[in-house]
């Protein structure tokens, strides 16, 4: 391993950490809750890059099977989200999500 | 391949801060690819060629139109046809479109580079990751298989109308009873 490549192993894992957390800022500061799935959305594909540039760093494919796997989950969790907004959308007419702050029964 | 990481980084977090600051969501979107195009050619530098492809069909390609379609669902008003016009000034395509040509001259750097010297980066492709997937963690397949199920009825269950039942003296809608 060169030292040339180490530097760019720290950077990679720097790029993650400044992309999850602007998705996290994301998620905090829009009220629009379509925005807000695609914060996390960048937030889970942050994490996946973590986990590729892991993988690099020590030569196995174990990252890319975890990014993988990171993949699936932002595909299940994203169908089950926009379902979700759909019927937020139809019960309160919004898509504000300091509508949706009381449940009712 | 520092200096083409560098770029690709910057890119990236560009159109990701462009994503969180955009008050139309279409818009966010186009950075939205953008930003999952550059992070691909990140993946392909640090010698991931087969998650650049998944991150460019998965995410930029399916999840954005599915957000897209639903978005599409939701503005079936009149105003959305002005607003839609008012959306479509060239102006837009701008910002998305300088960032793209931006990584499009960057991967056909890489791509032509004529020597592989300074890839100093071992390369892991499909086949590593397919013998490591279906050996190792055959286990984790079919736990995202069963994800994948739950993911598919909870979408259905959840999209789905309540059916209203008319009749002919009082209307009432069923959703009391499910």
């Amino acid at each position: 391993m060169t030292k040339m490549d180490n530097i760019a192993i720290d950077h990679g894992l720097a790029l993650a950490g400044i992309l999850f957390m602007l998705g996290l800022l994301g998620v905090l500061i829009r009220r629009n809750i379509i925005f807000m799935l695609v914060s996390v959305e960048i937030m889970l594909n942050a994490a996946g890059l973590a986990f590729i540039v892991a993988g690099s760093k020590w030569a196995q494919a174990d990252g890319q099977v975890m990014f993988i796997f990171i993949l699936t989950m932002a595909a299940a969790e994203v169908s089950v989200g926009l379902a979700l907004i759909l019927q937020i959308y139809h019960q309160l007419k919004t898509l504000d999500s300091d509508a949706a702050n009381k449940m009712k029964g | 391949m520092d200096l083409t990481f560098y770029i690709a980084a910057a890119v990236a977090i560009l159109s990701t801060i462009m994503v969180i600051t955009r008050f139309n969501i279409i818009h966010a979107l186009l950075y939205l690819v953008v930003s999952f195009l550059a992070l691909a050619i990140v993946f392909f530098l640090l010698g991931a060629p087969f998650a650049a492809a998944l991150e460019v069909i998965v995410y930029a390609g399916a999840i954005v139109v599915l957000i897209i379609f639903v978005i599409m669902m939701l503005n079936l008003k009149d105003e959305a046809v002005e607003a839609e016009k008012r959306w479509l000034t060239p102006g837009i395509w701008i910002g998305p479109g300088i960032l793209s040509i931006i990584l499009l001259v960057e991967i056909i750097y890489v791509i032509a580079l004529p020597t592989k010297g300074d890839y100093t980066t071992t390369l892991l492709d499909s086949k590593a990751v397919g013998m490591s997937l279906y050996g190792d963690y055959i286990l984790g397949v079919e736990l995202s298989g069963m994800l994948l199920m739950a993911g598919i009825v909870g979408a259905y269950h959840l999209g789905r109308q309540k059916k209203k039942v008319v009749h002919r003296f009082l209307e009432q809608s069923d959703d009391k009873n499910g």
